[in-house]
């Protein structure tokens, strides 16, 4: 388990982080979300144990992460932004030199590289020299380097950003995979696979943490809900009986050919079950026929900028 | 000690397979094998002795010139291409990181001296010099090139890139080297504290005669510790920046 307490940190008289609290639960992957210049590298440095904090504590598994001593590195892996790899080398080779460097001994870093390679999707690639490789391959093996001393904790700092839509939903499996057996944190100002692929979300704006939860937990902290379009067919009233029993708003409302209406509505929080499934219902139990209903995209993205504009 | 080996092996490797270091070792053998052509060979009749000692001067001094350009990269070259963050979030602890790298700079040091020793076989074949005066002038030599090699670890260890590491090992070899010029213009003691620090015409000259001065062996291991020790306490001091 890793727990943050007042982590603060300052370059010079520029604050990076100040006050963040929070705890992350073995085999939780978390996401560090927020805009540029927000906090989150500066606290994945401080997690990897890159740097000293200048105020707070980070205990991972009660540890103090300052005064564990340089061994303790070895149950954290870690990923920047821009993967850290040796260029002249082949994929194989330095994949093990990393393991070796964390510590390993070399017949075990052996037994372990197929398996790591193979996670990290690069069997295929493993004899390819690293400079030869596309941005998405140096990501991974970026990821190899990461996890090839089975780290307890993995820290990724924006894991996605560069990737083309397949590398994406690829890296998206590796994620998940890599979940399984470690406490997983990564950054991205991706939302969307922020929301993909983590379990719980820590937003950072100007060095604090503005929200922390879960996507619907964001949503009712930022005081909206979900927004969805419904395609239904119907009487009017019947329709504006429905929408109001189950608390939603409607944004818009247009009639369509065919006798369909259209309507775009926000749906509370509810503290009853899933609010679009009462929606729908709603609408059945009053006879309305539903056609269609879709979310609305960019909903995490409003939730997003809702929350950091407030400290903005 | 295998985390300091593992450093020392890739960084070596990765140097002695780049072009850079191939025109560092080429160029290094070319200048030398030409000033001691054009020094050590002259046409007029020398002592074997005298000539031993103008190769040991002029390949201390070019070995000197490549251990600023080859310690340039060492930490500098990792922080500007972002690998550095592969020693900083390992297990190692900063006084193995310096000393990988200094071991690899020690190893590219090692591989020049072998590489120049055709030339004082020269002087052993076609002259009276004796294997021990030979080698006790490649120990000075040596001892002299790691302290050089140690004084450009600590100037990339500072620095944010490679130009400012070398501007840096070059200011402070350059000041070793010339101590004795700037000894002569000084009053008591610090004309005989500078003068003390002269890396070839105090230190290093008796083991270009082939004698071992014992003073000569305790200052370059102590400028070679002082400056792995910065370097050691400059990466510290990262962590918490």
């Amino acid at each position: 388990m890793i727990t943050v307490e007042g982590l603060s940190h300052w370059y010079g008289d520029r604050r990076a982080v100040e006050g963040l609290s929070f705890t992350i639960q073995q085999h939780e992957c978390v996401g560090l979300l927020g805009l540029n210049g927000a906090g989150k590298s500066t606290t994945m440095k401080v997690l990897a144990g890159l740097l000293v904090p200048t105020g707070g504590t980070v205990t991972i598994d009660g540890a103090d992460l300052v005064n564990a001593g340089a061994d303790f590195r070895a149950r954290i892996g870690y990923l920047p932004e821009d993967p850290p790899l040796y260029k002249e080398m082949t994929v194989r080779e330095f994949v093990g030199y990393c393991g070796q460097l964390k510590g390993m001994k070399k017949k075990d870093v052996e037994a372990r590289l197929d398996g790591v390679l193979a996670l990290a999707q690069l069997t295929a690639r493993q004899h390819q020299v690293i400079g030869e490789l596309s941005h998405g391959y140096r990501k991974r093996c970026g990821i190899a380097q990461a996890i090839i001393h089975s780290p307890s904790v993995v820290i990724l700092d924006e894991p996605i950003s560069g990737l083309d839509p397949k590398q994406i939903v690829e890296m998206r499996q590796v994620i998940r995979d890599l979940a399984k057996g470690a406490t997983v944190i990564i950054s991205s100002h991706i939302l969307s696979e922020i929301s993909e692929t983590c379990d719980r979300l820590i937003v950072l704006n100007g060095g604090k943490i503005v929200a922390q939860g879960t996507e619907a937990e964001l949503a009712a902290s930022a005081g909206g809900g979900s927004r969805v379009t419904v395609v239904v067919r119907g009487e009017l009233d019947a329709i504006a009986r429905a929408i109001g029993a189950t608390g939603a708003k409607v944004v818009e409302q247009r009639e369509e050919s065919g006798g369909l209406i259209r309507a775009h509505l926000t749906l509370p929080q509810s503290a009853r079950g899933d609010s679009r499934e009462n929606l729908v219902k709603a609408l059945v139990d009053n006879n309305v026929g539903v056609r269609r209903m879709i979310e609305d995209e960019g909903e995490l993205e409003q939730i997003f900028l809702g929350l950091t504009k407030e400290v903005q | 000690m295998s985390g300091i080996w593992l450093i020392a092996r890739r960084d070596f490797s990765a140097f002695v397979n780049t072009w850079w270091g191939c025109v560092i070792l080429s160029l290094t053998l070319l200048i030398d094998g030409l000033l001691f052509q054009v020094k050590g060979m002259s046409a007029t009749p020398r002592y074997s002795a005298e000539v031993l000692s103008d190769f040991f001067l002029l390949t201390g001094g070019v070995v000197l010139i490549a251990g600023v350009f080859t310690t340039m990269r060492l930490f500098a070259e990792e922080r500007q291409t972002g690998t550095m963050v592969l020693l900083e979030s390992s297990p190692l602890s900063e006084t193995q990181a310096v000393l990988g790298k200094y071991l690899s700079g020690l190893m590219f040091l090692t591989v020049l001296l072998v590489l120049t020793t055709y030339m004082p076989a020269m002087i052993f074949v076609n002259g009276k010099v004796s294997p021990e005066q030979i080698a006790v002038g490649y120990f000075g030599t040596f001892l002299m090139g790691a302290a050089g090699i140690a004084i450009g670890t600590w100037a990339s260890a500072i620095s944010r890139n490679q130009l400012l590491s070398l501007v840096i090992a070059a200011v402070i070899t350059v000041f070793f080297v010339v101590s004795w010029m700037l000894s002569r213009v000084l009053d008591p003691p610090f004309k005989d504290l500078i003068a003390y620090v002269a890396f070839f015409d105090k230190q290093l000259a008796p083991f270009e005669e082939g004698r071992i001065n014992t003073e000569g062996v305790v200052f370059f291991v102590s400028v070679s510790f002082a400056f792995l020790l910065l370097a050691t306490r400059s990466l510290v001091a990262r962590r918490w920046e």
